[in-house]
């Protein structure tokens, strides 16, 4: 394996030959605001909130490889403008209440619009998804009007627990995560996989039942800290 | 609730294995199915996938993705109208409304006794004689409320769809049928498309010469694809030929699903053997063993005369083993069907619909030519292309180089329909003016020509001397004439709609911002924008282009920015400040309507028939 540099908003970053500009950015401490991508599972380059300019072209920064000598833009006023559409365009595609959701706090949709500035009335329509919420399955609740379509779960169920529990369904606006069975509970899914745990479901979709609360409000995950922080530290170590 | 048909699942099981169980295979073995049982019945969902080895849902999202296919029991006949803005604005309604009444279903609906369908569905490559429609695999052009009422009257005294067409069609040879279904037009024949063809010639030369020779003749004569991207296709094979790899793969992209596209429809009725040479050529100079050709599934009545073709060639030697005696030059073609999915035209979506999969875009890099079909080096062309790369071998890159200008080489097959005289395939050097091309066809008195479908740019009467190249107004062929008597946010609107209905949902902002779009210039033509909805529809159409994973997404909004460009009047005149400040996003009626209506509340405003 070479080693390599390139550079993100002028910083130089060591990476090896097969990484992605991401994986590079995360190594060295640079958090690329991202909602599809979790760490562990395939990268997919669906939500397109990593959006960076790689030498001035537009590419998802989880998929796009890093080259020696690349300039990549990332923290831009213009690249989070972007993405605080795409966020944006993510909470009127679903129901997002936040005040009503046990998520709030937990929800890297929510977390996401508070780093990207994300702080007046959107000018965007509201498409009000009405989706029956599958309560079937007696330790987990589905309620897809909050998904994101960024499928963690997919990939955690068929990649990580071998269950294939989660599939896409559909097309365009009509595309949507489904379960593979008429309902949740005639599939083998329990509360220990992966795909069900809570750092899978980015928000308050996959639900597991009487946890919701188990940490009140203020004591969150992202009351504590913005979203990113964590990547962001290794970078002062 | 129609009467669905018993799904045998014997059958099921042995459509399945004519496929090997491959999930490779998977759109094949839907397809199929769909045929056999007019829909994919859960129980023939689970057994796919079980024989498949994949999950009930990896089946259920292949199922879900291609309009062709449907997951609820339709009619043994299903007619699907052609509804393109040029079939709309030649009489779409009338005819739409004739198959209604006599049908007695409505657009969406099967009859009670499962014995019809009715639907629409876009572009199906035929604006040049529409209104047209799709009577399962046949296709019915120039309709109108008698031609209705006729095919109706047949289907019910019990003729098939293929009985329509002619009472001997049984007798009819497959190029005899698909040429009593469909017009040529061809009203412009080139020198090296439509004009006289000698048979592979292209083929003999690339013979004699290296693959590498035949890269190079390729390259310098300058051919570009013809599909709308315009990538060099030497490059292109070259890329491919120099890529690590056991297997490699040519494809041919038929499935120009562009609206207002229909050329390589005439080239795959008029000149299939030259798409064929030059796969075969293309194959010599890549080294590929193995072809496809996928075909989008509105040209199913194509698929006899190809499969005739591939037949005739494999049998005396010019596709297989040892092709014209040349021991080693083995390669050998696969017909892919598609099921109604535009985004398939994009070359990885095109590759994952052969692999079985639902037609999304592949992650790029890496490019087809390094990781294609099943990770295989794979070239993917048109067929437009394929035919020019054919001809160029047998006369030679100076020759095709001369013609055209410096940067756009050769000839171009335009599809032109709409408001126009003649409208048909024009073949001609690339370089004419937009104002030439117009007076051919007679549609001079356009106030708006679309010039690459509605990816491409909607050009306004001042700027009609604007040139047909890569350099002004490239394009993949179509040119759809508008008149005066048009609206064009009518248009915009449409083609809006169309991109909703084909992206594939896999990124965010092509499948939620373009239904963002929809409604704003919904709100244009409802009178109901504000100043600001101008800048903010310039403003989404940027995020859409800047963030979407593939070509859809990038170009979808070009209908509206090349009008807010050249048609900026259109707009403006339908917006009005609001009295109070506010900006019409939230329709509280409907908002609280669902509410409304469960607790029985009644609105002065809003229920008219309030004092009764």
């Amino acid at each position: 394996m070479s080693g390599f540099t390139f550079t993100i908003d002028g910083a130089e970053i060591s990476a090896e030959e097969g990484q992605t500009i991401m994986e590079a950015a995360d190594a060295a401490g640079v958090y690329i605001p991202r909602l599809c991508d979790h760490e562990g599972l395939r990268h997919q380059g669906g939500c397109r909130v990593c959006t960076v300019k790689a030498n001035g072209r537009s590419a998802s920064s989880c998929t796009e490889p890093a080259a020696p000598g690349l300039a990549v833009e990332s923290e831009t006023p213009h690249i989070n403008k972007l993405r605080r559409d795409l966020v944006e365009m993510l909470f009127h595609e679903g129901n997002h209440l936040c005040p009503i959701c046990e998520a709030s706090g937990n929800c890297e949709l929510q977390a996401m619009a508070y780093r990207l500035d994300m702080t007046e009335p959107t000018k965007f329509p509201y498409l009000e998804p009405c989706r029956a919420v599958d309560a079937s399955h007696p330790d987990i609740a589905l309620d897809t009007n909050r998904c994101i379509s960024c499928g963690r779960c997919i990939r955690a169920s068929q990649d990580v627990d071998g269950k294939g529990i989660f599939g896409y369904v559909g097309r365009g606006i009509h595309r949507h995560v489904a379960v593979n069975a008429p309902a949740l509970s005639d599939t083998d899914a329990t509360v220990a996989d992966f795909a069900i745990s809570p750092e899978v479901c980015p928000v308050g979709c996959i639900i597991r039942k009487r946890q919701g609360f188990e940490r009140p409000i203020g004591e969150r995950e992202f009351d504590k800290a913005v979203i990113g922080a964590e990547i962001e530290r290794k970078r002062d170590e | 609730m129609s009467a669905a048909a018993p799904v045998d699942l014997g059958e099921v099981a042995a459509i399945s294995a004519r496929y090997g169980d491959d999930a490779g295979r998977m759109l094949d073995i839907l397809r199929d199915t769909q045929e056999a049982f007019r829909w994919i019945s859960p129980e023939a969902m689970g057994l796919i996938a079980e024989r498949t080895g994949l999950s009930r849902v990896a089946v259920d999202g292949v199922a879900s993705f291609y309009a062709f296919l449907s997951r609820h029991p339709k009619g043994r006949i299903t007619i699907r109208l052609c509804d393109d803005i040029v079939d709309r604005f030649a009489g779409l309604e009338a005819v739409t409304r004739t198959f209604e009444e006599e049908l007695g279903i409505r657009v969406g609906e099967t009859s009670a006794d499962g014995a019809v369908s009715l639907e629409t569905t876009p572009c199906i490559g035929l604006c040049d004689q529409a209104p047209a429609a799709m009577i399962n695999d046949v296709v019915v052009t120039r309709l109108d409320a008698k031609r209705v009422r006729e095919i109706v009257h047949g289907l019910k005294a019990g003729l098939s769809p293929e009985d329509l067409i002619s009472e001997r069609f049984a007798d009819l040879s497959p190029y005899e049928r698909a040429t009593h279904m469909v017009d040529n037009n061809i009203r412009h024949a080139g020198q090296v498309l439509l004009g006289p063809v000698p048979e592979d010639a292209g083929l003999k030369a690339a013979l004699d010469l290296r693959p590498g020779q035949i890269i190079d003749t390729l390259e310098a004569s300058g051919l570009r694809g013809c599909g709308g991207a315009g990538f060099p296709t030497g490059r292109k094979w070259r890329f491919a030929a120099e890529a690590q790899g056991d297997r490699r793969f040519v494809m041919c992209n038929a499935d120009e699903g562009e609206p207002g596209t229909f050329k390589d429809r005439v080239l795959l009725t008029e000149r299939p053997d030259l798409v064929i040479e030059g796969m075969t050529i293309a194959a010599r100079a890549v080294g590929a063993a193995e072809g496809i050709i996928y075909l989008r599934g509105e040209y199913a009545y194509l698929q006899p005369l190809i499969e005739e073709t591939l037949a005739r060639r494999r049998a005396d030697g010019r596709l297989g083993k040892a092709i014209l005696g040349v021991e080693g030059f083995d390669f050998d073609i696969r017909l892919q069907m598609g099921a109604g999915a535009y985004i398939c035209g994009e070359e990885g979506a095109m590759i994952s619909s052969c692999e079985g999969l639902p037609g999304e875009p592949k992650t790029r890099p890496p490019y087809p030519v390094t990781h294609g079909y099943l990770g295989c080096p794979t070239i993917v062309d048109n067929v437009e292309t394929l035919c020019h790369a054919a001809r160029i071998l047998d006369k030679g890159s100076a020759w095709f180089h001369a013609i055209g200008e410096a940067g756009s080489h050769g000839t171009k097959l335009f599809s032109v329909s709409g408001d126009c005289l003649n409208p048909g395939v024009y073949e001609l050097p690339y370089g004419l003016k937009l104002s030439e091309l117009l007076e051919m066809v007679g549609g001079e008195g356009a106030a708006a020509v679309l010039v690459g479908g509605p990816s491409g740019t909607m050009v306004a009467r001042d700027t009609f001397d604007r040139r047909l190249t890569f350099d002004d107004l490239a394009t993949g062929g179509a040119v759809v004439v508008f008149g005066p008597e048009r609206n064009i946010l009518e248009i915009v609107e449409y083609y809006i709609s169309f991109f909703v209905h084909e992206s594939c949902g896999y990124c965010t902002p092509c499948r939620v911002g373009n239904v963002f779009l929809q409604r704003a210039i919904a709100k244009f033509r409802a009178g109901l924008a504000n100043p600001e909805d101008i800048d903010y529809l310039r403003d989404l159409s940027s995020t859409i282009i800047e963030t979407s994973r593939c070509g859809l997404g990038m170009t979808s909004p070009n209908p509206i920015l090349s009008t807010l460009e050249n048609f900026p009047l259109v707009y403006s005149a339908m917006v009005k400040p609001s009295g109070d400040g506010l900006r019409a996003t939230f329709d509280i009626q409907s908002a609280i309507d669902d509410a409304r209506k469960l607790a029985h509340r009644r609105s002065h405003i809003f229920d008219r028939d309030f004092t009764q």
